[in-house]
C-alpha cells in the first residue's frame, strides 16, 4: 500500500529535459518514519490511475524532511509524472530491496563509478557518507562520473560542491564537449577509472552502475587493477510490478532483483543467467 | 485416524446444510470439459470428471482481483490517494479438488507467505478455504504425479480426502477444518479405522500403479545453473513454440501476476491479473530493452523456474505437481517430462564428462 505524498519541488536535470528530479513530502508525517531506508534501495513511485514504476531513491537516509527520486522519461508512468506539477498527490510504496554493504565498506576506500543516469542511488550514497556523522567510518572516497555531455550530468550544483571538497576525490568526465571552458575530464568512464581509480586489494569497494555498455567496459579495468569480484558491488534494474518477489518478473536465476537486489556482488551475479 | 462414510444418498442433503456456512466450489461441466466453479444451489459438483480444465487455483487466487480503490475527482478530500478495498473472506470449500491441485497450494504458498513479506490476498482466501479432496482411482495417461512429489491419494494440504466406495465415500479426516465440514454437514457415521485404512491402502497402490508415466528430477539440485541454462537443447525445445501461454493459464502451480491501473471516468481500482512468461511484455524494459527477448528465453525462463531455481531456492524439490494439464493442452505437445528427462540428464552427462 503506497504512502500518500504530495509533490513539493520538481528540478530538471538534463539538457535534454527528459530527467527530473521529484522531490516528494509525506502527507502523514510518520509515514516519513516508516519509509526508513539505506542507500541503495528503491521504491515503486505510485501514480494514481497510471501504474507504479520501481525507482531509486536518490535522497540519502541522512537528509529529513522529504525523499526524492530522478527520473527518466520513457514509458506511460513516467511520462505521465513528468507532466505533473509541485502540489499533485502521488504515492511512494517501499522501501524495497536490499542496500549497498554498509557494513562491509565501514573503514574501507569506497570508489564510486556511474554513467548516465544511473547516478540516483550513488547520489544518495556519496550524501550518505558525506555526511558528518559518517565520513568517519570510511578511508578515502572517490566518484568517476560520467555522461555523453555537461548537460546530461544529474546534480551538477552538488558535482561541483564536491569538487571543492578535499575529504571527496571528484572525477567527472564526458564522452565529448565543444565547451572551450570545460575543466574537467574527457574520456568514457572506463577509461578514466583506468587513469584515476585507485588499485584494489582488501580495503577498497568498487560501486558500478550505468548502462551495460559501461559496465561491459569497464569490468575489465577492473580486473587489471585487481579488483576482487566480492568487492565489486553492482545495482540492476528490470521490470517489475510488485516489488516484493512474488509477481515473478524480474528474476536473475533465482534470485529475484527487487527482493534479492537490487544489489549484488559482481562473483554473485557471475552465478546467475544474468538476464538484465 | 477419524475415517467418516458419507452414504451417497445422503450427499445431496448434506451439500445443503453446508450451502448455509459455506461458498462451496466444486467441478461443474463447460462446454465438453469441466471447470471448478461456485455451485448454485442445489448444484451437485460432478465428481465423475477425471481431471478439470483449469486448475481450481482461481477460487483462491481469481485471475483478476481489485486491491485497491481510488478517485481522481479533486474536488473529493482524498482523491488520488488508494484505498484498501473491502474484502470478505468468508468461509469456502472446494470439493472434489484432486490431491495434484491441492499439492499445488504448498508450493505457490512459498511464494506468497515469505519471512519477508505475506500476500494478505492469497493468504486470507486460502485460510478460508476447506480443501475437500477427491482420491483419483484411475488417472489421466499424461498424469506423472507419483514422480512429482504427490499421488493420486496425496493428503498434503488436503482437509479431508473421499475415497469413492460404491455408494459411499468414505472422508479420511486430516484437519481440524476438515472435521468441522464433516459435522456442518451431518456426516457423522465414523468407521472402523483399522479396517478402513487397510483397504483405502490396498486402492491407493492400486491407484498408483496405474501411473505409469514418470520424470526424473534427481540431478536438477546439483547440476550448476549457468550449465543448464546454456545447454544446447533450448533451441530445438522452444522451435515450436507459439508463446500462447496456455501452460501457465492451466498450470497449478503458476502464480506471476501482473498490476493494472483501470479508471471509469474519475475514479478507479488498482488491480492484478494473472500473467504469464511467455509474453514479451512480461519483461520488457521501458527503454525498450527486453532481457528475455526471445521465444527461447522465455520457454526457458518457464522450465528453468520450475525444475531448477525453484527446486534451488526452496530446496522442496520441483514446482510441478504433475497434474499432466500443460502436456495435454499444449498446442505444440511441448512435453515437460521429456524437457525435465533433457534437463536431467544433461546434468548427468556433465558429470561424467568431468570424471
Amino acid at each position: 500500500m503506497p504512502y500518500p505524498v504530495r509533490i513539493d519541488h520538481i528540478t530538471v536535470e538534463t539538457e535534454d529535459k527528459n530527467l527530473k528530479t521529484f522531490r516528494f513530502v509525506f502527507l502523514n508525517p510518520e509515514d516519513e518514519e516508516k519509509f526508513s531506508y539505506r542507500a541503495g534501495q528503491f521504491a515503486e513511485l505510485s501514480v494514481t490511475g497510471k501504474g507504479e514504476i520501481p525507482i531509486g531513491i536518490a535522497s540519502s537516509p541522512s537528509e529529513k524532511g522529504f525523499v526524492m527520486f530522478t527520473v527518466n522519461k520513457v514509458g506511460l508512468v513516467s511520462s505521465y509524472l513528468h507532466a505533473m506539477k509541485e502540489g499533485d498527490i502521488m504515492g511512494v510504496r517501499g522501501p524495497l530491496g536490499n542496500w549497498y554493504p554498509w557494513e562491509k565498506m565501514e573503514g574501507k576506500n569506497v570508489v564510486i563509478i556511474g554513467g548516465g543516469f544511473a547516478f540516483t542511488t550513488l547520489r544518495s550514497s556519496i550524501i550518505y557518507m558525506l555526511d558528518p556523522e559518517n565520513r568517519p567510518k570510511f578511508k578515502d572516497i572517490h566518484v568517476i562520473y560520467g555522461a555523453r555531455t555537461p548537460g546530461m550530468l544529474l546534480y551538477w550544483d552538488e558535482l561541483i560542491e564536491w569538487e571543492k571538497r578535499d575529504d571527496i576525490n571528484m572525477h567527472i568526465t564526458v564522452d565529448g564537449t565543444d565547451d572551450p571552458n570545460w575543466k574537467y575530464n574527457t574520456g568514457f568512464v572506463p577509461t578514466i577509472t583506468e587513469q584515476k581509480a585507485p588499485p584494489g586489494g582488501d580495503d577498497t569497494f568498487a560501486l558500478v552502475c550505468g548502462p551495460p555498455i559501461m559496465i561491459k567496459f569497464t569490468q575489465p579495468v577492473l580486473d587489471k587493477l585487481d579488483y576482487s569480484h566480492d568487492r565489486i558491488i553492482m545495482s540492476l534494474e528490470n521490470r517489475m510490478k510488485c516489488g516484493i518477489g512474488m509477481c515473478g518478473r524480474c528474476n536473475i536465476g533465482k534470485e529475484f532483483v527487487c527482493k534479492d537486489g537490487p544489489v549484488f556482488t559482481l562473483e554473485e551475479l557471475n552465478k546467475t543467467p544474468r538476464e538484465y | 485416524m477419524k475415517i467418516v462414510q458419507i452414504d451417497k444418498d445422503k450427499w445431496e442433503t448434506g451439500l445443503q446444510k453446508l450451502a448455509e456456512t459455506y461458498r462451496l466450489f466444486g467441478p461443474v461441466p463447460e462446454n465438453d470439459f469441466h471447470n471448478f466453479k461456485e455451485l448454485d444451489r442445489k448444484q451437485l459438483p460432478d465428481l465423475s470428471c477425471l481431471n478439470t480444465r483449469l486448475s481450481p487455483k482461481s477460487v483462491i487466487y481469481p485471475q483478476t482481483e481489485v486491491m485497491f480503490e481510488y478517485s481522481l475527482d479533486e474536488n473529493q478530500e482524498d482523491h488520488h490517494i488508494l484505498k484498501e478495498v473491502d474484502k470478505k473472506y468468508a468461509p469456502q470449500a472446494i470439493i472434489g479438488i484432486r490431491p495434484c491441485d491441492a499439492k499445488a497450494l504448498a508450493l505457490v504458498k512459498l511464494n506468497f507467505d515469505t519471512p519477508e513479506y505475506q500476500d494478505p490476498y492469497w493468504l486470507k482466501a486460502y485460510e478460508a478455504t476447506t480443501l475437500v479432496g477427491l482420491a483419483c482411482e484411475s488417472p489421466c495417461n499424461s498424469c506423472f504425479c507419483t514422480s512429482a512429489g504427490c499421488g493420486p491419494y496425496h493428503e498434503e494440504e488436503l482437509d479431508l480426502l473421499m475415497i469413492d466406495s460404491g455408494d459411499q465415500y468414505w472422508a479420511k479426516v486430516i484437519t481440524d477444518k476438515g472435521e468441522t465440514f464433516l459435522a456442518a454437514a451431518g456426516w457423522t457415521h465414523t468407521l472402523d479405522e483399522k479396517k478402513a485404512l487397510k483397504e483405502i491402502e490396498a486402492k491407493k497402490q492400486a491407484a498408483e500403479s496405474k501411473i505409469s508415466s514418470t520424470v526424473i528430477t534427481d540431478k536438477l539440485r546439483e547440476t550448476e545453473t549457468n550449465a543448464l541454462y546454456n545447454a544446447p537443447f533450448w533451441e530445438e525445445v522452444s522451435f515450436s513454440c507459439i508463446n500462447c501461454g496456455t501452460c501457465t493459464y492451466v498450470c497449478p502451480t503458476c502464480w506471476c501476476f501482473d498490476i493494472q491501473d483501470e479508471n471509469y471516468g474519475s475514479s478507479g481500482c488498482r488491480m492484478r491479473n494473472w500473467d504469464s512468461c511467455m509474453y514479451p511484455l512480461f519483461t520488457a524494459h521501458g527503454s525498450g530493452h527486453n532481457p528475455r527477448n526471445t521465444k527461447l528465453h522465455r520457454v526457458r525462463q518457464r522450465f528453468m523456474h520450475k525444475l531448477k531455481y525453484y527446486v534451488d531456492k526452496y530446496d522442496t524439490g520441483i514446482q510441478c505437481v504433475g497434474c499432466g494439464r500443460c502436456v495435454r493442452l499444449c498446442p505444440v505437445n511441448i512435453d515437460i517430462r521429456r524437457v525435465c528427462e533433457l534437463m536431467n540428464s544433461y546434468a548427468a552427462a556433465a558429470d561424467a564428462c568431468e570424471v
